[in-house]
C-alpha cells in the first residue's frame, strides 16, 4: 500500500505491506488501515482509495499484486 | 503530451510545439502560487503527487478533451516540489482549428484535473503549514 500527502504524514509511512485475507474489499481495507493508524482523522475530508492507478468502488475486491493507494481528496492545479 | 516536472517550464517552448498549419488558435491556462490564502500570507508551497496515477489520469482527461471538443493537441505540465509565490504550478495549452474548441477543451482539462488527478498542495503560511482542502483551490 502507498500513502500520500496528509495520509502519509499521519501514518508516518510512504508505503507498507500487509498480509490480507482473501476477498477483502477496498472499503474493509480502508477500515483496517484506519484501525492500524489511530491518528488517521476522517474529519479532514475523507480518505480516497485507488487501485492500480484508478479510482475504485468500495466493493472492489483486492487481488494479489494490486497496488493500493490511500490519499486525501486531491488539490492540484 | 503530459509532463510532471520539478523545474519551471518554458511557455515559448510549449507553444512552439503546438503550432502547426492546421491550428487556428491556442488557449493556455497557467496556475500560479498566490501570496494569500484564506486571509493568511503564503510563504511557499509544496506539491506532492502520485506520479504513476497522475500520469494515467491526465492522459485519460487529455484524450477525453481531444475527442469531445475536437482539439488538435493538448499539452499539460504540472510541477511538484517546492514552489515560491508567483511560481508557475500548472500549464494547460490547447491547440484547435478554432477558438471555441480550444477554450472549451482548456476549461475541461483544468476542471477535471482539479477533481481527479492525485496531486496535493501544502501551503506554508503565517500561521503554519497545512494541506489545501478541497473547494479552496479555485
Amino acid at each position: 500500500m502507498r500513502y500520500f500527502a496528509s495520509i502519509r504524514e499521519w501514518t508516518g509511512l510512504k508505503e507498507e505491506e500487509l498480509d490480507l485475507p482473501d476477498g477483502i474489499t477496498a472499503e474493509t481495507l480502508k477500515d483496517t488501515v484506519q484501525a492500524r493508524h489511530r491518528k488517521l482523522d476522517l474529519q479532514e475530508g475523507g480518505i480516497l482509495v485507488a487501485i492500480n492507478g484508478g479510482f475504485v468502488e468500495p466493493t472492489r475486491v483486492i487481488k494479489q499484486g494490486d497496488e493500493v493507494a490511500f490519499f486525501p481528496p486531491v488539490s492540484g492545479g | 503530451m503530459i509532463r510532471m516536472i520539478r523545474d519551471d517550464f518554458s511557455l515559448d517552448e510549449e507553444l512552439k510545439l503546438l503550432k502547426k498549419p492546421s491550428v487556428g488558435g491556442i488557449v493556455t491556462f497557467i496556475g500560479t502560487v498566490r501570496a494569500e490564502s484564506e486571509g493568511e500570507r503564503v510563504d511557499r508551497m509544496e506539491i506532492e503527487l502520485y506520479p504513476e496515477m497522475a500520469e494515467k489520469q491526465l492522459e485519460a482527461i487529455r484524450e477525453e478533451a481531444i475527442k469531445r471538443f475536437c482539439a488538435e493537441d493538448i499539452r499539460i505540465v504540472h510541477r511538484y516540489g517546492d514552489l515560491r509565490v508567483g511560481d508557475n504550478i500548472v500549464l494547460v495549452a490547447v491547440s484547435a482549428n478554432h477558438r471555441a474548441e480550444a477554450f472549451d477543451a482548456c476549461r475541461y482539462v483544468i476542471d477535471e484535473l482539479k477533481k481527479r488527478v492525485p496531486i496535493w498542495k501544502k501551503e506554508y503560511t503565517s500561521s503554519g503549514a497545512h494541506w489545501v482542502e478541497v473547494g479552496r483551490t479555485e
